[in-house]
């Protein structure tokens, strides 16, 4: 019998305010332990948190991008648990009454379907201090400058059904949160942080089988080797007679499992109540309208021009439209080289992907801007050159800052050959100069065909234009 | 609703107190008081009114988002128990037992 994995998500957003979001105090990362981190964060006696606009305005604007309803009145609670990082013995945030309530995020799968998937909520609240357990030999370490960062808790129904669902949906999130301009996304900073819920149930079954919440998984990859993880570890418990325990666990990316983290018997209650420190917070239509008039055209939105403009597939469309400077890339080159969108997205998908994901870099980071791409682009477009000599261009270009794509076939003389009575020369040389393979051509082993092809192209240099090529061979051997 | 020294010594663990059976006693006592103070609540019909959240009826004001605290880490570490390399030190804390 076959089982059915049942997945949902809970993603920790940190906003990209220059203030934590109940101080005014820096948010910036990478600096010196507890230099960013003054009286409200470490909440010494006497001090009230004052909320930042901004974090509540980028809440908004993520609520609106994803269709959702954004609450008229949201109201912050107080979640009580100990842990040294968290000063207060509370974590302010929001409970009953959440700024962002039932969206839809529709994702586009490699294999060209979309997959909806419901976003329950979207919660702003306070990260903790960080704790650094590996340095003083018996004790614990505090870093508070991450308290009081603000956070968007962005919780998912559970309605993946493949590690490879969550972790396209999670590129997707990335892609908008950066489009909005409210995160950074960087997962390996910690800027996004992913807990994944897992259960299994019988393929057909209706209730859903008991979960484990694996918490912090750090990247796309242990995101979908945790989940994969946790599939296999519930069916083979079920499968065995036992029972799977609601339990949290945590990832081990060295050892590609998970473990149980925290002993049932300490079961959490969090005792939220709403806290008297803060007033509800309203949102006003106006304000709804003033951060609507901000959001960019989205990604799903620039993706469904892509395919409509420019005749593209929706998963090409959407990989070109996951980032602002990818699909700005795409446009540009379009535009400079007059060249059809889909050479341009052939390019950027295999040659530019390619050599761009062997240095790591993003596309921002290309050493090849999109002027000089185009130019290489319209030459192919114009049958200057093959595409195979293109790629010869391409490498040269990479290697070589501000070259052209013009200079280096000038130079290299990679001029594709066009000219009819110099292909139909060097063809009729070719047979001359294989009898045998000719009267074995005509005697019917078709496969010979190539290699007079690859002959031509060796005679010269790769250069001459292979339709030209095929069209004057057919001609001569008949 | 009724409190007893059971409820109390679960409320004292989770907020990391602990109580004498003298105690448990005084403090299920004091905070039936309060429950049954609250309790007044529960004669008048509340159908339809939104339950508030702060007992003002006012709405949060806001700051604009700008950095407006300086750096007090050495005042700060000044006034712990321990600090050390620009941390504060506590007893070990793990919470991830292996299973």
């Amino acid at each position: 019998m076959s089982w059915e994995p049942v997945i949902g998500l809970e993603i920790h957003v940190q906003l990209k305010t220059e203030s934590k979001i109940f101080s005014g105090a820096a948010t910036k990362f990478g600096a010196e332990p507890n230099t960013q981190a003054c009286a409200v964060d470490l909440a010494l006696p006497g001090v009230l948190p004052v909320f930042n606009e901004t974090a509540n305005r980028m809440a908004i604007k993520f609520g609106l991008a994803i269709g959702a309803e954004i609450a008229e009145r949201s109201v912050f609670a107080r979640k009580n648990y100990f842990y040294p990082d968290l000063p207060k013995g509370y974590q302010i945030s929001q409970y009953e009454l959440p700024i962002v309530e039932k969206g839809l995020i529709n994702v586009a799968m490699p294999d060209g379907t979309t997959k909806p998937i419901r976003i329950t909520r979207a919660h702003l609240e306070e990260d903790a201090g960080k704790s650094v357990h590996d340095v003083f030999p018996g004790q614990t370490g505090v870093d508070l400058n991450r308290a009081g960062t603000p956070l968007l808790e962005v919780v998912t129904e559970p309605d993946f059904r493949s590690a490879e669902e969550a972790s396209v949906f999670l590129k997707t999130l990335r892609g908008l949160i950066r489009y909005l301009e409210i995160s950074d996304g960087n997962m390996q900073e910690g800027s996004m942080r992913c807990d994944v819920n897992v259960s299994v149930r019988r393929r057909g079954a209706e209730k859903y089988g008991t979960r484990a919440e694996v918490k912090n998984v750090n990247s796309f990859r242990f995101v979908e080797k945790a989940i994969e993880y946790e599939i296999e570890r519930q069916i083979l418990i079920i499968e065995d007679g036992g029972e799977i325990a609601q339990e949290t666990r945590l990832f081990d990316p060295s050892r590609n499992e998970t473990r149980s983290m925290r002993s049932k018997e300490e079961a959490t209650d969090y005792r939220y109540f709403p806290c008297p420190d803060l007033l509800p917070v309203e949102t006003t239509k106006e304000l709804i309208e003033e951060v609507k008039a901000t959001i960019p055209e989205l990604p799903w939105e620039k993706q469904a021009r892509f395919e409509a403009d420019y005749g593209l597939n929706t998963y090409n469309a959407s990989l070109l439209a996951q980032s602002k400077s990818s699909a700005k890339y795409f446009e540009d080159v379009i535009e400079i080289s007059k060249a059809p969108a889909k050479l341009v997205a052939n390019w950027m998908g295999d040659e530019l992907a390619a050599a761009l994901n062997k240095e790591n870099l993003s596309i921002a980071e290309c050493p090849i801007s999109a002027e000089r791409f185009a130019g290489l682009i319209a030459r192919i477009a114009d049958n200057t050159i093959s595409g195979k000599i293109a790629k010869t261009v391409f490498e040269a270009m990479w290697n070589e800052a501000n070259s052209t794509a013009d200079d280096i076939i000038e130079k290299q003389g990679l001029k594709q050959i066009t000219d009819p009575a110099q292909i139909k020369a060097v063809v009729e040389d070719i047979i001359t100069q294989n009898p045998k393979q000719v009267q074995q051509y005509k005697g019917g082993n078709e496969r010979l065909f190539g290699f007079f092809v690859g002959q031509t192209m060796k005679a010269t240099q790769g250069k001459a234009n292979p339709q030209q090529v095929n069209a004057v061979l057919k001609e001569l051997l008949g | 609703m009724q409190i007893d020294a059971n409820e109390i010594q679960k409320i004292g663990k989770l907020a990391k107190l602990s109580f004498d059976k003298k105690e448990q006693e005084k403090y299920a006592e004091n905070l039936n008081k309060i429950l049954d103070f609250v309790e007044q609540m529960n004669q008048y019909d509340t159908t339809g009114i939104t339950p508030m959240a702060h007992p003002l009826d006012i709405a949060q004001p806001m700051r604009k988002d700008a950095v407006t605290e300086p750096d007090v880490r050495e005042d700060m570490l000044k006034l712990a128990p321990e600090a050390n390399a620009g941390l504060y030190v506590v007893p070990q804390v793990i919470e991830d037992k292996e299973s």
